[in-house]
């Protein structure tokens, strides 16, 4: 007789620790799919599972190979059925070299798409936004559950077992079997111990037999009927609840006007997504407004929001009423948490950054959750705006809001390690991640 | 045929197992395989697995413990790939030439295919892995599952010491060297046992530790001799010409330090193992179905097997052993399984009923009668190559209408150069052994000559035979890594075989990353 193992109770996945030095070695490569993807992809995917292609570089295993068009070679063929030595037969495809003999299968190893896990395209995702680790843990997390008692139930583990409950059935039990009590038995010994002082008589002879038997049948049934029986026993059951999340709306307001070329788009759609990413985490349920503007505003879908241009001056307070007018329509305040997500060359028409403020001052700030506005600016020029209060009209009217209201946050960026410093307030408000069951 | 099938004496009905039916159908193939065909096994471990345990499997050679190594996850993600898209399924099961033998079994097979598994791998591959010479001779069963057990843990510890990088580095490179990293002329010495490896290892570290650098201000004891004189010795000495490149990097390489060493040991090891497996894909195969279909059919006149379980065999025998012919898309080269059952039985038949013709060709088979004789004589003695040069008969060749055809690179048509006839009979079989023989058709790459006092440049050659070159790109890959193993210019002479002219030489200073 052979032996058996069953193995399929071996801990899943032995080969994660391939997978994951597979994914290490291909990471520039991979970050740089995923990056593309983040970028042609809608805002609310981003945070999902991703199919990328087989990284070409760093993943070869080359070794001597024969060259297939080189050198004579014989073919050893089954199923002739009109040849005769000496027949020529074309080749196939210029280069093929291998005769009838199907080419191709071998080199798809190196070619395919695989996918990565959320929580690996997140990796790849965050690595140059510079985010602390705690940060990037709490956006990973999922959904947040807390164990909440429902009820009780009759399997469980042992930790759980809830003894009040069982000791009533087991009580129940015992009393609907009629399980002899521990004092009836104390009596009748106390009985015979009584009888057996006094000299012996036939009757009471008589009597300490019939009492050894009751005795002994209290005691069978006793044995028989156990005081704990295991179907008494009842466990505390829990029930992992979601925390209760609520709604929230998140505002995407972008200029589009001729000066925000691809990289400024680029920058401001992972503003987006990070923000996205956060309230994902945080609300049950999102949505995602996006409001475009030149000197007009408009609320468009994502497709046209982030790839089609509009020319144009570029008036900004357009887009705050616009804003205004739709939470007014759509998103009451008492219903919705309202985020808003700002991106700027910082170009305004002249005289409207102080509307703006006034706009902001008297209706948005009070309804909004909270405000993050990104200036995005050369690279070159990064060292000089960054340290200075000065800069276009808009930033000047903006800085003013940002002294009074905390719940707004502005920033220049100019490359991805700027962004979350703007978000450095709304995440460190909760710094602690919801607790798991 | 009558059978007497009364319910009770089947093995199995249903489709489902459980381990109390795996072991009856075993013990009952078991015995009737002693019996009737004379097979002699190791013991045998069953393990059953799910299909992602599979998977693990797939993606490490096959082995139930193996090192980390980036490339196993790649091949992991590709085989995952395949099976999620429906575009192969998977082995029923996978069996390792080990002491016991292990046999994995897929949780999805039905009894019948449980049954047929049982009896082609943990009885047929059992079989052939303990008798054949070239196992006997060149794979340690009994040691092999403590050695990778070994391998593992080191390889583990050196990440822990010297970093994943580092490791991956020397692992990289000697992957890419496997196929010049095994022994094929001479026997491979015997895995030493832990202890042994352990004092030699020390041994290392002590050297390492007590080497001073004075000996080296010594004077030479004698007059130098001119590099010409000198060359016959320095060959000789080293064991030059080498044709396994790993075994000379791990001896003779003068940047490598113990640890990476003992990890080119390693891979060395591992690829010897594997080496006779590539060498007897049609035998091993042949050996295998052919004990299933034969040990399934007698179970079946035996009234041990259902009807419907043995039209379920019989389908996915038939299934295994599908070969579609040249011109048919399906067609992906000869199927060893086919090539190897047909072969066997075509054995079987030539000796119980053989025509004159066979009396012909094979006088010492036809009409003997023990076939079961001769095919355990083929199973213990033969490798694809000789197998199939010895046993190939004019009937298979007709049966399978083989043909060879010519292909010479530079020319727009192949040419048909033998088909299944009078003429081409030994052509054939002599083409189709040809091509079944692993050590001529890998490339043969030797290590030549190197200067140790000199500039130490690695001098590779290799013969070209029929005009074969070495693919450029993946050629130039290649030697990079061996430049990193060896850790100065290296350089490959494309010699060919014939002539003795030298075509081209490609040195590691010519290639720029």
């Amino acid at each position: 007789m052979p032996i058996f193992i069953d193995r399929r109770l071996n801990p899943k996945d032995k080969s994660l620790g391939n997978r994951q030095r597979f994914l290490k070695r291909a990471r520039e490569e991979l970050k740089r799919s995923i990056r593309e993807q983040i970028r042609s992809g809608r805002i609310a995917d981003a945070d999902a599972e991703h199919a990328v292609p087989m990284p070409e570089r760093g993943t070869g295993e080359p070794s001597f190979n024969n060259a297939r068009n080189s050198g004579r070679r014989q073919h050893i063929l089954p199923g002739n059925r009109h040849f005769s030595p000496g027949d020529l037969i074309p080749k196939p495809g210029q280069g093929g070299g291998a005769g009838a003999s199907s080419p191709g299968n071998t080199a798809s190893e190196d070619d395919f798409r695989f996918v990565l896990s959320r929580e690996e395209v997140l990796d790849l995702f965050f690595e140059d936004l510079e985010l602390p680790d705690m940060v990037k843990l709490n956006l990973k997390e999922i959904l947040a559950f807390k164990p909440r008692r429902a009820g009780f139930a009759a399997t469980g583990s042992p930790t759980n077992i809830n003894v009040g409950r069982t000791m009533r059935n087991s009580h129940g039990r015992r009393i609907a079997l009629r399980r002899p009590k521990q004092a009836e038995l104390d009596a009748i010994l106390q009985e015979i111990a009584t009888l057996e002082l006094v000299p012996s008589s036939a009757a009471a002879r008589q009597r300490i037999a019939a009492l050894r038997e009751e005795l002994d049948r209290l005691e069978r049934r006793r044995r028989r009927i156990a005081y704990v029986d295991p179907v008494d026993i009842r466990f505390n059951r829990f029930d992992p609840q979601p925390v209760p999340n609520a709604n929230a709306v998140m505002f995407c307001l972008m200029d589009v006007s001729g000066s925000m070329g691809e990289r400024e788009k680029d920058l401001a759609k992972r503003f987006f997504v990070l923000l996205h990413l956060f309230l994902k985490r945080r609300y049950d349920r999102i949505e995602i407004v996006f409001i475009r503007h030149t000197h007009l505003a408009q609320e468009v879908d994502e497709e046209t929001f982030f790839y089609n241009t509009q020319s144009g001056g570029t008036v900004v307070s357009t887009a705050l009423e616009e804003m205004h007018r739709i939470i007014e329509e759509r998103y009451p305040a008492r219903e919705w948490n309202i985020y808003a997500a700002q991106a700027s060359d910082g170009d305004n028409f002249a005289g409207d950054s102080e509307r703006c403020k006034a706009l902001l001052n008297g209706k948005l700030m009070r309804l909004c959750q909270y405000f993050a506005y990104v200036e995005i600016i050369d690279e070159r020029e990064a060292h000089i705006f960054r340290t200075t209060e000065n800069g276009t009209s808009l930033w000047r009217a903006y800085s003013e809001i940002d002294l009074r209201w905390p719940n707004f946050q502005m920033s220049r960026i100019a490359t991805p390690a700027d962004i979350y410093p703007v978000f450095r307030h709304l995440f460190g408000r909760q710094p602690a991640p919801l607790k798991r069951a | 045929m009558a059978r007497p099938a009364s319910k009770s004496s089947l093995l199995f009905s249903g489709s489902d197992w459980d381990f109390k039916t795996l072991s009856r159908a075993y013990d009952a193939i078991e015995a009737i395989a002693v019996e009737e065909l004379h097979l002699d096994t190791y013991p045998v471990q069953m393990e059953i697995i799910s299909s992602q345990q599979m998977l693990d499997a797939y993606s490490s050679v096959g082995m139930p413990l193996m090192y980390r190594h980036w490339s196993f996850g790649k091949h992991f993600l590709y085989q995952d790939l395949l099976y999620r898209k429906g575009g192969r399924g998977l082995a029923y099961e996978l069996v390792i030439n080990s002491n016991p033998c292990i046999v994995y079994l897929m949780e999805e097979n039905t009894m019948a295919l449980q049954a047929l598994v049982t009896a082609h791998a943990a009885l047929g591959h059992n079989h052939f892995f303990k008798n054949n010479q070239l196992f006997k001779q060149w794979t340690d069963a009994g040691a092999i599952l403590g050695y990778l057990d070994f391998a593992k843990g080191y390889i583990a510890r050196c990440e822990e010491r010297h970093g994943l990088t580092a490791v991956e580095a020397v692992l990289d490179s000697a992957h890419a060297l496997m196929a010049q990293g095994v022994f094929r002329y001479h026997r491979p010495p015997k895995l030493s046992s832990e202890r042994q490896r352990e004092g030699l290892r020390e041994r290392l570290e002590y050297e390492e530790r007590s080497y001073n650098d004075l000996w080296r201000t010594l004077p030479p004891s004698q007059q130098r001799v001119s590099d010409k004189e000198q060359e016959p010795e320095r060959k000789k000495s080293l064991n030059l010409p080498e044709e396994n490149l790993l075994y000379f990097l791990e001896k003779n390489s003068l940047v490598l330090e113990p640890w990476q060493r003992e990890i080119i040991r390693i891979v060395r090891v591992i690829a010897q193992y594997f080496y006779p497996q590539g060498q007897t894909q049609v035998m091993n195969e042949g050996c295998a179905t052919f004990v299933h279909y034969t040990l399934m059919n007698m179970l079946f006149d035996r009234g041990l097997i259902s009807e419907g379980a043995m039209l379920e065999i019989l389908r996915n025998h038939s299934n295994v052993v599908f070969q579609p012919a040249f011109d048919d898309p399906r067609f992906s080269g000869i199927n060893p399984y086919a090539l190897g059952l047909d072969m066997m039985q075509d054995i079987q038949r030539m000796s119980t009923e053989p025509t004159a013709e066979d009396r012909d060709w094979f006088p010492d088979i036809a009409g003997h009668g023990n076939w079961r004789e001769i095919l355990l004589d083929a199973w213990a003695d033969h490798r694809d190559e000789s197998f199939i040069r010895q046993y190939l008969s004019p009937t298979l060749i007709r049966k399978w209408r083989f043909f060879v055809l010519g292909d010479v690179a530079d020319q727009p048509h192949c040419q048909v150069a033998s088909i299944h006839n009078e003429r081409g009979y030994d052509k054939i079989r002599a083409a189709l052994a040809h091509s079944y023989d692993v050590g001529a058709n890998r490339p043969d790459i030797q290590v030549m000559d190197v200067d140790l006092l000199g500039d130490r440049h690695l001098r590779l050659q290799h013969k070209v035979n029929d005009g074969i070159l070495l693919e450029d790109a993946s050629r130039d890959a290649t030697l990079r890594h061996i430049r990193r193993l060896w850790g100065y210019e290296v350089s490959l002479a494309a010699v060919d075989a014939e002539t003795g002219a030298t075509i081209h030489e490609r040195s590691t200073s010519q290639i720029t990353e």
